[in-house]
């Protein structure tokens, strides 16, 4: 028991130790802008990791990169793109929409519709199945019903 | 249209595997770099083996080129190596060599021990360079053309087959445009 204990502080205790640095800003704006900019742009090394949680060692300089051009004054959509001619699209986790992207941000709403389309005609196809009565059957389903209902009274 | 429904769900799983199958034969790694045709980073950085001069892009202005970004520290550098002592050997095109954040002491035993395929080597040790040209895996090789415009990138190390299939001829077409 004891050792699982250790085990789980030695895993958070590595998980809250990647990305740390300490950093003063002038601002507390500017500090913000920063958490959102390292939590948006992607780490290149490991590719499912953005700036902020990443431990390599180009996160690392790319977070003091974004750290120094906000001290420099540099606004965001300049950070942002100084990161974009380096390395692309991809460094984004919001790709900007564009005919090479278009599959990523169209896509889903495209599945949603096919599948409502293909749920409507499932639906409408078993509410046919049922199949309509002629008159004899009617009568007989009926007859059956007060029946069934009589022997529950008595 | 009833008697052929069963085959529905064989061609949609079908289909699935054709896509899982093209999943799995492209490379994650390979991030599509924006460099490509587009002129190359300015750098002005201290050659490694000779201290005093300095190395930039604007050196190489009417010839091709190659950038080769390495490490001491890069495992994958070490195959490589003995690919590009080969390429060199040939003496096609001049390859440059960018020591990306490296101990420059283990980066000169590097080339002593493993030989020196290196035109020339500089020495970007805060990694500045690396940024402006991209790199997030080392090692990486650009083949720049006459006009200082980058025409090809190889991320991870280029092999035997790379470097005949692809760099030599590349490298031919270019030498014969105009500079």
């Amino acid at each position: 028991m004891k050792i699982w204990i250790a085990l789980m502080l030695f895993v958070i205790g590595g998980a809250l130790q990647a990305g740390v640095e300490i950093r003063s800003f002038d601002k507390a704006e500017q500090e913000q802008r920063f958490k959102v900019l390292i939590n948006e742009l992607r780490c290149l090394v490991c590719q499912n990791q953005n700036l902020a949680d990443s431990d390599a060692d180009l996160a690392k300089d790319l977070r003091a990169q974004i750290f120094e051009m906000i001290n420099a004054g540099k606004s965001d959509e300049e950070i942002i793109a100084y990161m974009v001619q380096r390395y692309g699209d991809f460094v984004l986790y919001k790709p900007p929409l564009k005919s090479s992207t278009l599959v990523l941000w169209v896509g889903p709403f495209l599945l949603f519709v096919i599948g409502v389309i293909v749920l409507m005609l499932v639906i409408r196809r078993q509410n046919k199945q049922v199949p309509d009565l002629n008159e004899d059957e009617h009568n007989t389903a009926q007859h059956l019903l007060q029946e069934n209902s009589k022997d529950k009274q008595s | 249209m009833r008697r052929w429904q069963f085959l529905l769900p064989l061609g949609i799983f079908v289909i699935l595997i054709i896509l899982l199958g093209v999943g799995l034969t492209l490379n994650p790694r390979e991030v599509p770099s924006p460099f490509i045709n587009k002129p190359a980073p300015e750098f002005n950085l201290p050659q490694l083996l000779q201290a005093g001069q300095q190395v930039s892009p604007q050196q190489f202005r009417g010839r091709v080129w190659i950038l080769n970004v390495w490490a001491s520290w890069c495992v994958s550098c070490r195959a490589e190596h003995e690919v590009l002592n080969r390429l060199a050997s040939k003496n096609l095109v001049d390859i440059i060599g960018l020591n990306y954040k490296d101990d420059t002491d283990n980066a000169i035993t590097w080339l002593k021990r493993l030989g020196n395929p290196y035109k020339a080597s500089v020495v970007d040790q805060d990694g500045r360079a690396g940024i402006d040209w991209g790199v997030y895996g080392v090692p990486e090789t650009f083949v720049i053309d006459k006009q200082g415009i980058i025409r090809h990138k190889f991320t991870g190390p280029i092999t035997e087959k790379d470097v005949e299939q692809t760099l030599i001829p590349l490298v031919k077409k270019l030498n014969q445009e105009a500079a």
